[in-house]
């Protein structure tokens, strides 16, 4: 497994959000996390990512127990997230919010390769690239926090809601666009989502969230076919 | 030139370099210091007792003064810059109030008497004073600047600015919050001991007092007024706040009240200060260079 959780839980002051999470994802998977709001989904992505502090449990990836790593040193081992609403640099330019992405990597990757390959899927960006990143709209906020992350060549991508603010259009798109990055580029992705079906349609596994517990997981497909799932989050 | 003009332009000029220091740490950085005399002071003592006690030349001290800077700024910023922000702002007070009572109280730096003595610069033979040594103070300011600018082209300096505006989602990104900040800090802190070299040669006669909070207080308002995280801000704000107490003369016993009022104001109207971007006079060069961006 690249990624594997065993009991995480995520407490705000005493409050547990997140109570003894395990789930795992494997090398070239695509899975999702869905659940209600407030059901702790960025919780454990934020925790994953070493934004926020667990209190309890045991993350590995890549082999390394990683708990007690700092978040700048998972990034280094190619772990990426687009944050819950974006979160770009609002004083810096479009493009050096790209370089940034790629901070320490010059000699890994072929920037100029990449940046061309990123503005192929997000041409908008290309246009804007000597903007301030807050002169953008929310959603190419959202498409620049993508492209910031991709830049780096990940091995395990987190995304938070990344459907949020976007024009239904580009849904459809960028979704498609995590179905290529995973099909074709071999990117392993770990996908936390309200837009359910959406997001259990490019996958393939799940797991569905409730009040911080893991309350059902299984096949997208099956996911996707039960019907308490149905009814309370795909509204079918 | 009249020498009251050489006068004036060699504090200004010296100004601006210990203000470009904080530039780096507050603008480009984000931390916020309301200690940075400190280390012009550390500077300007490092030079005065290694020209006076030690004999050595402004040159020959010159890059032991800068490494005792940056040796301070690790030590004293290391534990400032791992608490949260707006403690950060209480502590470098405390460094501030700290090393100005060291060199107030320990009887090795001259006490409330300063140092004195405190040779020319020594050029080629040529002792410098007046306009020789305002020019030297404008070439060490150019070489600041110079410096800056790179700092901003470079990956360092671009690790700085996004930790100044998103450190979470910049460490989320594989970069070190608490090594760039101290890069930041230790750069400005090595800029700093340079102007306060270059003062205490001036002076000949350096005492505590001239490295206190005010002093801070003064540094911060000349990179607020000009315009934080700007190139040219720093520059502006020393020469607007350096000429303007010799302009207005009667003012100059309510200096502190000047400075005071000039932060919150502009804080209030200019957050970007003069040279920030969507500021009033920025806006006006636009205009005058006729290259409107917004109607195109
Ligand atoms: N910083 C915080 N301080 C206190 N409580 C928090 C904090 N962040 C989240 N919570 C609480 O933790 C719980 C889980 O929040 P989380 O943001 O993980 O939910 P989510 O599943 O991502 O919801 P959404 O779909 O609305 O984004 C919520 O009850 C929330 O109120
Ligand atoms: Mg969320």
């Amino acid at each position: 497994m690249l990624l594997s959780v065993s009991d995480l839980t995520v407490a705000y002051a005493g409050v547990e959000a997140v109570s003894g999470v395990s789930f795992s994802v494997g090398e070239g998977e695509l899975v999702s996390i869905i659940g209600a709001n407030g059901a702790g989904k960025t919780s454990i992505l934020n925790a994953v990512m070493g934004l926020i502090p667990s209190s309890g449990g045991r993350i590995e990836f890549d082999g390394t127990n990683v708990t007690r790593l700092p978040s700048h040193l998972r990034a280094r081992r190619r772990m990426r997230i687009v944050p819950e609403r974006a979160r770009v640099f609002a004083h810096l330019t479009v493009r050096e919010n790209l370089l940034v992405g790629a901070y320490g990597l010059r000699k890994a990757i072929d920037l100029q390769k990449k940046l061309e390959w990123l503005y192929g899927f997000f041409p908008v960006l290309e246009e804007r690239s000597a903007q301030l990143a807050r002169t953008l709209s929310g959603g190419e906020q959202q498409q620049l926090s993508i492209a910031r992350a991709l830049i780096s060549d990940p091995k395990l991508l987190l995304v938070d809601e990344i459907s949020m603010g976007l024009m239904p259009k580009l849904v459809e798109t960028v979704f498609e666009a995590l179905r290529d990055l995973n099909r074709e580029h071999g990117i392993t992705i770990l996908l936390v989502e309200q837009n359910a079906l959406a997001s259990l349609r490019i996958s393939n596994r799940g797991y569905v969230l409730e009040a911080g517990r893991i309350a059902l997981e299984g096949n997208a497909d099956a996911l996707v076919r039960d019907a308490g799932v149905r009814e309370a989050y795909l509204g079918i | 030139m009249s020498t009251y003009f050489v006068t004036i332009s060699t504090f200004i000029a010296i100004q601006a370099i210990v203000a470009y220091g904080l530039n780096i740490i507050v603008g480009y950085a984000g931390q916020i210091s309301l200690g940075h005399a400190a280390f012009f002071g550390i500077g300007a003592y490092t030079a005065g007792l290694l020209s006076t006690k030690a004999g050595l030349s402004f040159w020959a001290a010159l890059p032991i003064v800068l490494l005792i800077c940056g040796a301070l700024g690790v030590i004293l910023g290391l534990p400032s810059l791992r608490v949260r922000e707006d403690f950060l702002a209480i502590t470098t007070i405390g460094i501030n109030f700290i090393v100005e009572a060291v060199f107030l109280y320990v009887p090795f730096f001259g006490g409330a008497m300063g140092l004195g003595g405190i040779p020319k610069i020594v050029f080629f033979g040529v002792r410098l004073k007046g306009e020789s040594l305002l020019a030297l103070c404008l070439v060490c300011l150019a070489f600041v600047i110079l410096i800056c600018w790179w700092f901003t082209k470079s990956w360092a300096g671009l690790g700085c600015r996004a930790i100044a505006s998103d450190e979470t989602a910049a460490s989320s990104m594989g970069i070190s919050p608490v090594r760039f900040k101290l890069l930041a800090f230790v750069l400005g802190t090595v800029i700093a001991g340079l102007g306060g070299a270059l003062y205490a040669h001036r002076m000949g006669f350096i005492t505590p007092a001239d490295f206190g909070f005010p002093v801070s207080t003064m540094m911060l308002s000349i990179i607020v007024l000009g315009g934080m995280g700007t190139l040219w801000g720093p520059l502006l704000g020393a020469i607007i706040l350096g000429a303007l107490p010799e302009v207005f003369r009667p003012l100059a016993d309510y200096r502190m009240l000047l400075y005071g009022a000039l932060l919150l104001l502009m804080v209030r109207f200019q957050p970007g200060g003069l040279l920030g971007d969507a500021s009033v006079l920025m806006n006006l060069l636009k205009r005058m260079k006729g290259g409107d961006r917004h109607a195109g």
